[in-house]
């Protein structure tokens, strides 16, 4: 099962690498990781996504939990939420793939935001699926980079994860 | 007033009421060693090698309930705690290394004697910290000891830079903590402990199944009173011994891997399991789906949320200190509590276990190790603190020393760490100044801390070296043995060192004893007449002793191999 997991962390040199540990040193999976400050600039927030039975999971939270810098963790997936993830790629743009990839681009609601004589840079995002269904889209000859940003989510509503 | 960084880290120890300290000096803590140099109050113990340090530290917490602290250097220094640290790890020993940096405006620079000490640690700590400045060297001491002793209890480590030590800074001891991410439960859930009750008194094939938990929240008292008014049976692992006393008729002995016959079958066919600060771990019940065989119901009393439903699906958690459930437990149960009457009939198939007598050996014309032990317990009347070291020894010592208060088994469970038994020994001294002591050990273990040796001569630690001395590996022996046939593969030990000149060169006492009448004479010499001299014992035993019972690694608990000519 998919889970996408949120960690609220002490913002302190080292968190990052105390939970990347974690999941190493345990053999669970880290499909994508993001981390960042959220307003209270002394903690970060972190979302995981990652797979395993619901066994894994919930050792996953318990020791994430036991980590001293964790002050809260919840698996997002457990209910209502949305996630995004945000893709930059970098196309060859030239003769008729020019109006093509604008056309695909449209079709994605995907942004150009960069523009070169032969390349566009295309923004795009999207949950993880829709940016995958994007690339298998694309001539995979005409693309020439990707970065993606991994998943970030969010509970819907009155699910909030605050101290 | 202003003091430096170095004299307020000693002032810190002084405030947590650290009477000792084991350590080994060095560039980046010379500060430190200077403030201690200036001081009374704070013993030191100067080891031979770092990883002593913090296992002697390590035994000094097991035997004490005090928080251990070790001091070392960076780099080497710290490289060489990593066993210790990992050891106190895997068992939840409360511990504080300080270790020293590099000045911080060297770090990252490769500079002499540098290493990222909180990355190498990181993975066997409990927690660990940086300090970047010389104003949070208080309270992050203080925050290492709080996180050291509560909840589940385990080794933190503080890394401090040679400049902090230096600067200048004004000293307030914070006296309380307050951390928004670490607030460990302590009374377990009230609706949960109901629940538990109510199994109890249903329960038609009981037993309490208690690990290194119940001794770290000094829960034994407790957990007796509680067994004695259920009436069940009790089991202890290897981390449990002496959480219940081993002389009392309910107890049916250690269980695992060279548990007895009747604890290990009492396990397994069990209907209710009350779990008290015990993990389940695959030493103990050996192969999960053999064990999930039988249908049980599983209670599970544990600090840390982690250790539950882990290995074993457990159908009433509580989380909670121990001794604080087991209060509860007490309170709800009351004086009336009726154990259901089959359990009468489950006590006649225990017995019937029992008199299989799994611990049965034959004293021939070698020393058979677990004789030395059985005099071994007789002699000190089973009084005695026992550290040991990994192997069969260690096991031979379980099985025949009859545990019957807590914090006198000192050994490492989780990690299996050969070489911690003399270091161990100095640790429980340390706590315990007139205690006898007894390390257990083989040829293999005792090499390799043997530089102690020294160490207790300094100090005048009188351990009593209990050197079970077959001449192989023993352990990896009768694995290649049982499952190699018989392939001895590098488990023999040839050149040993004369153990006795040893001693001697060491300005000890050596013993070499080989024939059976001479070993119970020889053991109360060295508890009498030796009382207060370090005594290296060199038994000579039977080379190709096993232990039985055995589960082997991967099996079920109830498929044990027994000693041929049971
Ligand atoms: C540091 C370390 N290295 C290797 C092992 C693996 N090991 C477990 S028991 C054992 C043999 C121990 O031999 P000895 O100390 O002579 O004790 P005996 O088994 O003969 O009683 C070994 C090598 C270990 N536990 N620890």
């Amino acid at each position: 099962m998919r889970h996408i997991i949120s960690i609220l962390i002490e913002n302190e040199s080292g968190a990052l690498s105390r939970v990347a540990g974690l999941f190493s040193a345990r053999g669970y999976n880290i499909e994508t990781l993001t981390v960042a400050p959220t307003e209270d600039p002394s903690l970060s927030r972190m979302t995981i996504l990652t797979w395993g039975s619901d066994e894994v999971l919930e050792q996953i939270t318990k020791q994430l939990n036991k980590l001293i810098d964790v002050v809260k963790v919840v698996d997002l997936s457990e209910a209502a939420h949305v996630e995004r993830e945000l893709m930059l790629i970098k196309v060859r743009a030239t003769g008729k793939d020019r109006e093509e990839m604008k056309r695909m681009a449209d079709i994605f609601r995907g942004r150009i935001i960069d523009v070169t004589e032969s390349t566009y840079v295309i923004e795009l995002t999207g949950a993880g699926s829709k940016l995958d269904s994007f690339i298998a889209a694309l001539d995979a000859g005409l693309i020439l980079e990707t970065v993606r940003t991994g998943v970030c989510g969010i509970g819907r509503g009155d699910r909030i994860l605050k101290v | 007033m202003m003091i430096s960084g170095a004299e307020i880290v000693i002032r810190c120890l002084q405030e947590e009421k650290v009477d000792c300290v084991f350590g080994y000096p060095g560039g980046s803590v010379l500060h430190i060693y200077d403030a201690l140099f200036k001081q009374d109050q704070i013993k030191h113990v100067l080891v031979r090698h770092e990883q002593a340090a913090v296992h002697a530290a390590d035994a000094f917490s097991r035997s004490s309930q005090k928080v251990g602290v070790a001091l070392v250097t960076s780099g080497p220094g710290v490289t060489n705690t990593v066993t210790g640290i990992a050891t106190a790890y895997m068992d939840s020993i409360p511990m504080v290394v300080l270790t020293g940096q590099v000045p911080s405006f060297y770090i990252g620079q490769d500079a002499f004697q540098e290493c990222d000490t909180v990355g190498i640690t990181r993975p066997c700590v409990k927690h660990n910290f940086l300090v970047k400045d010389v104003k949070d060297l208080a309270l992050t001491i203080k925050k290492a000891f709080h996180i050291a002793a509560t909840g589940r209890p385990g080794p933190v480590v503080v890394d401090i830079p040679k400049d902090i030590t230096a600067q200048m800074c004004e000293f307030e001891y914070p006296k309380s903590i307050q951390m928004r991410s670490y607030n460990p439960v302590v009374k377990g859930h009230l609706g949960q402990i109901k629940k538990a009750v109510q199994i109890l008194k249903e329960a038609k094939r009981p037993i309490i199944y208690a690990g290194g938990g119940a001794i770290l929240s000094d829960a034994a008292d407790k957990l007796t009173q509680l067994a004695h008014k259920l009436k069940f049976p009790v089991t202890n692992t290897l981390m449990g011994l002496g959480s219940y006393p081993a002389t009392d008729k309910q107890f049916v002995g250690m269980l695992g891997m060279h548990g007895t016959f009747e604890a290990n079958n009492a396990m397994h066919y069990s209907d209710v399991i009350l779990a008290v600060g015990a993990r389940f771990d695959d030493r103990v019940i050996g192969n999960p789906e053999h064990f999930g065989e039988e249908k049980r119901r599983v209670i599970h009393i544990d600090i840390d949320p982690s250790s539950i439903s882990k290995r074993v699906k457990v159908d009433v958690p509580i989380v909670g200190n121990v001794a604080d459930v087991i209060d509860e437990l007490l309170k709800l149960i009351g004086s009336d509590f009726k154990t259901d009457p089959d359990v009468d009939n489950w006590w006649k198939q225990i017995d019937e276990w029992r008199s299989r007598d799994s611990l049965r050996y034959k004293q021939g014309e070698h020393i058979m190790p677990q004789f030395v032990m059985e005099k071994l317990y007789e002699v000190t009347r089973g009084d005695a603190f026992i550290t040991s070291d990994v192997g069969q020894h260690q096991m031979f010592a379980a099985q025949y020393y009859k545990f019957d208060k807590p914090r006198r088994w000192i050994n490492s469970g989780g990690l299996g760490t050969m070489g911690v038994g003399l270091p161990y020994g100095m640790g429980v001294l340390m706590a315990n100044p007139d205690a006898q002591v007894a390390c257990v050990t083989g040829e293999g273990s005792i090499q390799m801390c043997i530089q102690e040796l020294s160490t207790c001569k300094q100090y005048g630690f009188p351990i009593k070296i209990i050197n079970l001395n077959n001449g192989m590996l023993g352990m990896v022996r009768q694995w290649q043995e049982m499952f190699y046939s018989k392939r001895y593969s590098q488990s023999y030990v040839t050149s040993l060192p004369d153990f006795v000149k040893l001693a001697e060169a060491y300005g000890h006492v050596g013993m070499k004893i080989e024939r059976p009448e001479d070993v119970e004479p020889a053991l109360r010499k060295a508890f009498t007449e030796h009382k207060n001299d370090l005594v290296f014992m060199d038994f000579i035993i039977d080379p190709v002793a096993n232990v039985f019972p055995m589960v082997a690694a991967g099996k079920g608990l109830t498929e044990m191999i027994l000693a041929e000519d049971l």
